[in-house]
């Protein structure tokens, strides 16, 4: 049994992923106000400043800090044991925040209003890139110290053993993330680095956007994953049932192996240079990855309803009056499913090959987008906070209430939030545009009442973080001194799952699905030749 | 391992949908021929004035009322030419280079739209269907003026 002596990380990473959340929040309620017509609050460099900062700090800051945490969290708890090495966690966190100071520094300088896609030859400080480059690195690092730790576990006599879903669903998310950012690091080591420090004059731009949405869209299941693992272990046990498969848990995690990467080109659909037919081949890898989050969204309504109807629910859907919706983590894990289940469909407009016309680079996207990380990622990770903290503190909630509210203004502020901006993105409103009136041309007039509706739901959500931050303070600062019993380690069911659980195999069929999928096309924008472009340094 | 029949039912349907899916935005792509944009040619994006076409921007006529060529530049940040003139129902080739940073191009309120990338020149068909003064916007973000960066499509009854 361990000591859980690396829950010194486990705090240190959610407090930073709080600070990031609150500072991220500020920068977005800016926008939302900039973006209504008439409002003005700050000039365009520093809107486009922000807008870079919410990006980068939400997108990278929030959920690495917190997603590492949890792992630590959901490893030791879920194995018995302390991790492999402190002194490797020591290093991946301190490599961790060093890279995201020196990427923050420039950009709240202004000299990185880049945003976080910084497509070249867009040029930023070099320490922008160098930062970056030192956060993944570190990000590697602490990867390899909870594989080893599964791997230390496994020598200590459990050769025979299924892993705990929990872990198993980690491991996924860490496969996933180092074959994600093989494309960020090629990028950064051979393109942008070399080319910011002016070692070489051009770029290719095209060939750096392959590189980033090699990186980029994967990334969204490395968010996404650790959102999943809440779902599948920390649910049922708050409903106090079984989850409804553990298999079919294990096929998702799995699946999600396979289909996270080999999908980039469905954000490059309006790209010149690659071809359809191959654009059309990340379509359907694409919709191949739709498989395990229908499957998710089964087991666990599934999982629900056992719950509900043991708790005496009754009727076709009555039971779910049944659930504990009082219970700020459930309700947060509730509320974000559902979410996410309009970002399922809205996604599939994204992905859909030629329907993107209608909503690429629009105000869709942010839409979609806030429905994914933002809400399924977001909400579950502060839902699972309010549950989490007291175990990690031995402090009590400051207020079970507030959190409730908290959770109910998210979902409602969302709503607010992102149904508009899809609309908006149908009528053709660009995203990323610090002011969308174009001159009152007659095609914008429709818009104003729909940014308006946004701005709403955008200062819900602020105020929605606000009041988690202020709990989580008041929790941390004044919170009554309990015993909270550490969830006790789980029965580790013997057995083996056959294939399902080797990762090895499964590891090496995404890497030929990748090879498959970006291999031609990335030699042949490498055989169009192009010159390339110098830098323009935004100012 | 056994899974629950329902589970099953609706594993089969996801499956089922994800090939509706593929089949009919294929259909659409292959087949009907809406493609998404692919024809990209090279070029020095410091040296564009040396290709007639970017030297002087411009809507050319190639076939009157049937093929129409639109050679056009985005930068930082405006589109030349600004306004472009074509009748409905008439081909109409456009391409459009970078000789600074990336940009978008979106024709608002139609399905036309493409990413334009410096070092390439991006070659896309479209064909307008109904007259009347359209909205191009910069949908990609190209610097602090990118809020300014737009132009004008106008659809001639022919």
């Amino acid at each position: 049994m361990g000591n859980f002596k690396d829950d010194v990380f486990i705090r240190l990473g959610f407090y930073v992923s709080y600070v990031a959340i609150g500072l991220g929040a500020l920068f977005g309620l800016l926008q939302v106000l900039e973006r209504v017509p008439g409002i003005r609050i700050i000039p365009a460099d520093k809107y486009y400043l922000s807008l870079t900062a919410h990006g980068v700090i939400m997108a990278l800051v929030f959920t690495t800090f917190f997603i590492m945490a949890l792992a630590i969290y959901v490893v030791t708890r879920g194995l018995g044991i302390d991790t492999y090495s402190y002194a490797l966690n020591k290093v991946a966190y301190g490599l961790v925040i060093v890279g995201t100071v020196m990427a923050a520094v420039p950009i709240l300088l202004g000299k990185a209003s880049v945003l976080y896609t910084f497509y070249p030859p867009m040029k930023a400080s070099p320490f922008f890139y160098i930062g970056a480059t030192i956060l993944v690195i570190g990000t590697w690092i602490f990867a390899a110290n909870i594989l080893l730790t599964v791997k230390k576990w496994r020598s200590m006599g459990n050769t025979d053993k299924k892993l705990p879903l929990g872990v198993f669903g980690v491991v996924a998310t860490l496969i996933i993330w180092y074959i994600a950012t093989i494309g960020v690091a090629i990028e950064m080591l051979f393109q942008l680095i070399p080319w910011s420090l002016g070692l070489v004059e051009r770029i290719d731009p095209l060939l750096a956007r392959n590189f980033f949405w090699y990186f980029g869209h994967p990334l969204v299941y490395f968010w996404l994953l650790p959102a999943y693992i809440v779902w599948y272990t920390v649910l049922p046990r708050l409903l106090n049932v079984k989850l409804f498969s553990d298999f079919l848990g294990r096929v998702v995690f799995m699946l999600f192996i396979l289909f996270s990467t080999p999908v980039g080109y469905h954000h490059q659909f309006m790209d010149p240079g690659i071809e359809a037919g191959w654009k059309y081949l990340h379509t359907a890898t694409t919709f191949f990855v739709f498989v395990p989050s229908l499957i998710t969204a089964f087991t666990i309504t599934a999982t629900m309803e056992m719950a509900a109807r043991a708790r005496g629910g009754k009727g076709l859907l009555g039971w779910i009056k049944a659930l504990p919706w009082r219970d700020p983590t459930f309700a947060s894990v509730a509320f974000a499913m559902i979410l996410f289940g309009f970002a399922g469909a809205t996604g599939a407009v994204n992905a859909g090959h030629n329907l993107n016309y209608v909503v690429h680079n629009t105000a869709w996207i942010p839409g979609h987008l806030h429905l994914t990380v933002g809400s399924a990622v977001a909400l579950t990770f502060m839902g699972v906070s309010y549950l989490l903290l007291p175990m990690l503190t031995g402090r009590k909630l400051h207020s079970t209430k507030l959190a409730l509210t908290q959770v109910y203004l998210w979902f409602i502020g969302m709503i607010l939030f992102s149904a508009p901006m899809h609309y908006l993105g149908i009528l053709g409103s660009p995203r990323r545009t610090y002011d969308v009136t174009f001159g009152g041309h007659p095609s914008t007039q429709g818009w104003a009442p729909l940014l308006v509706l946004a701005a709403i739901g955008g200062m819900l959500l602020f105020a929605s973080v606000m009041l988690f931050l202020y709990n989580v303070l008041r929790t941390l600062t004044s919170g009554a001194r309990v015993e909270v019993a550490q969830p006790s380690s789980v029965e580790i069911p013997q057995g083996s799952l056959g294939v399902v659980d080797n990762f090895k195999l499964f590891t090496a069929i995404a890497l030929l699905l990748v090879l498959m999928a970006y291999m031609v096309p990335t030699m042949n924008i490498i055989n169009l030749g192009t010159p390339g472009a110098p830098p323009v340094v935004i100012r | 391992m056994s899974i629950n029949k329902y589970e099953k039912a609706w594993l089969g349907f996801s499956i089922i949908m994800v090939f509706a899916f593929l089949g009919i935005t294929g259909y659409f792509s292959f087949v009907a021929g809406f493609q998404t944009p692919q024809d990209a040619e090279v070029i020095d994006p410091t040296k564009i004035d040396e290709d007639e076409r970017f030297a002087n921007p411009r809507v050319e006529e190639v076939i009157p009322g049937e093929l129409y060529n639109v050679y056009m530049v985005a930068r930082m940040w405006s589109y030349s030419p600004t306004e472009i003139r074509v009748p409905k129902g008439a081909y109409v080739k456009f391409y459009i280079t970078s000789p600074d940073v990336q940009h978008g191009f979106h024709v608002v309120g139609t399905n036309v739209q493409t990413n334009v990338i410096p070092g390439y020149i991006t070659v896309i068909t479209a064909k307008f269907e109904k007259t009347g003064e359209y909205l191009i916007v910069c949908n990609e973000y190209c610097g602090r003026g990118h809020q300014f960066m737009k132009g004008t499509l106008i659809v001639t009854e022919g």
